[in-house]
């Protein structure tokens, strides 16, 4: 492989993980490479993608996002139906969401605040620090801040 | 080889992103989401919250994905980089050059992302409240696009569609009031 793997990743390989292997994270950086290539590729990653969608401007940005959800509900539909395991052997499971009305809506807001202004939601940050924008570094730290800003007052949130 | 470079329509690009949802299950039974990666980050980082005390390191599939978009970041946007510029509806062209923005810079507007734009204090600042709110709101949302937008309603939940209509609502009023105003600021 010819991707850097960072070094935590290979304690535990050695240490907790039970498949004992690093292999078994080459799947996930395989379909994590797979996504961050449709991500440029298709432009979803372009700011000014975000900028003509939310201007309602073209219907692009709407159409990866309808057939992303057809085909993501079609194929989950058909292994179901199929009766396809995942590798582990296990029934095929999408984890529900925690209930609560307040946190989806409210937080979902906060978020497209985010996304309104730099143009890029969580995936694309990564695909753009691929590419090389200086921007991108910034924003993935001003989300990590977030991230963290949240966990010190989510108890005063409502959920 | 002329696809390696140009864009993807929406009616091959979005199956595509479609399939990452049965891809990730199959590989691990794995719920198709990437804003979690920050918070794994947070933890592996050492922050000593509650909200950050668990085992990140069982979830650390999650950042050998991330890596990987990186990586196809690396593939597509730098060794296969489009040499032409976004093809934008002209009347979003126009709307960017009455904020002062270029419409033909390339794949990112330079005004917002070029390296002058980050070392100013304005742009750095934009670029941080703007990943700020991104990584705020997907944590108390529980989800971004990837997790809500395509997983979530995918499979149908509530949750996921009432996060898509905020997601919705804040970019609108980011795009048409918050970032006019910032820009005027410059």
């Amino acid at each position: 492989m010819a991707f850097p793997i960072p070094d935590e990743f290979k304690v535990e390989a050695q240490t907790t993980r039970p498949t004992g292997s690093l292999l078994a994270y080459v799947p996930y950086l395989l379909a994590g490479a797979f996504f961050g290539i449709v991500a440029i590729r298709s432009e979803i990653a372009s700011w000014y993608r975000i900028y003509e969608m939310f201007r309602f401007e073209s219907f692009h940005m709407y159409g990866v996002i309808g057939s992303a959800v057809l085909t993501a509900a079609l194929s989950l539909w058909l292994l179901r139906r199929l009766g396809v395991k995942s590798r582990d052997g296990e029934p095929l499971r999408i984890r529900p969401s925690d209930p609560g009305r307040y946190r989806y809506i409210l937080g979902g807001v906060v978020f497209g605040l985010g996304w309104g202004l730099v143009g890029a939601c969580p995936g694309p940050i990564y695909a753009l620090l691929g590419s090389g924008y200086a921007g991108a570094l910034l924003i993935l730290l001003g989300a990590l801040l977030g991230t963290y800003a949240y966990g010190l007052v989510q108890h005063r949130l409502p959920h | 080889m002329e696809w390696l470079t140009q864009p993807w329509p929406w009616y091959v690009a979005g199956p595509l992103i479609g399939l990452t949802v049965p891809l990730l299950l199959l590989i691990g039974n794995r719920r198709f989401g990437i804003s979690s990666s920050l918070r794994h980050l947070c933890a592996a980082l050492g922050s000593r919250q509650p909200f950050f005390q668990y085992n990140w390191r069982a979830e650390s599939w999650n950042l050998a994905f991330v890596l990987g978009i990186v990586a196809g970041g690396f593939v597509a946007g730098a060794l296969w980089a489009n040499p032409n510029p976004v093809s934008l509806n002209p009347q979003t062209a126009l709307a960017l050059a009455q904020v002062g923005v270029s419409a033909d810079s390339g794949f990112l507007p330079q005004e917002l992302f070029s390296w002058q734009a980050v070392l100013s204090l304005p742009g750095a600042l934009f670029l941080l409240l703007g990943g700020f709110l991104i990584g705020f709101g997907a944590r108390w949302a529980a989800g971004c696009t990837s997790g809500h937008s395509i997983t979530g309603l995918a499979a149908l939940q509530l949750p996921s569609l009432l996060a898509t209509l905020g997601f919705f609502v804040g970019g609108l009023i980011s795009a048409h009031l918050l970032l006019p105003w910032l820009l005027s600021w410059r």
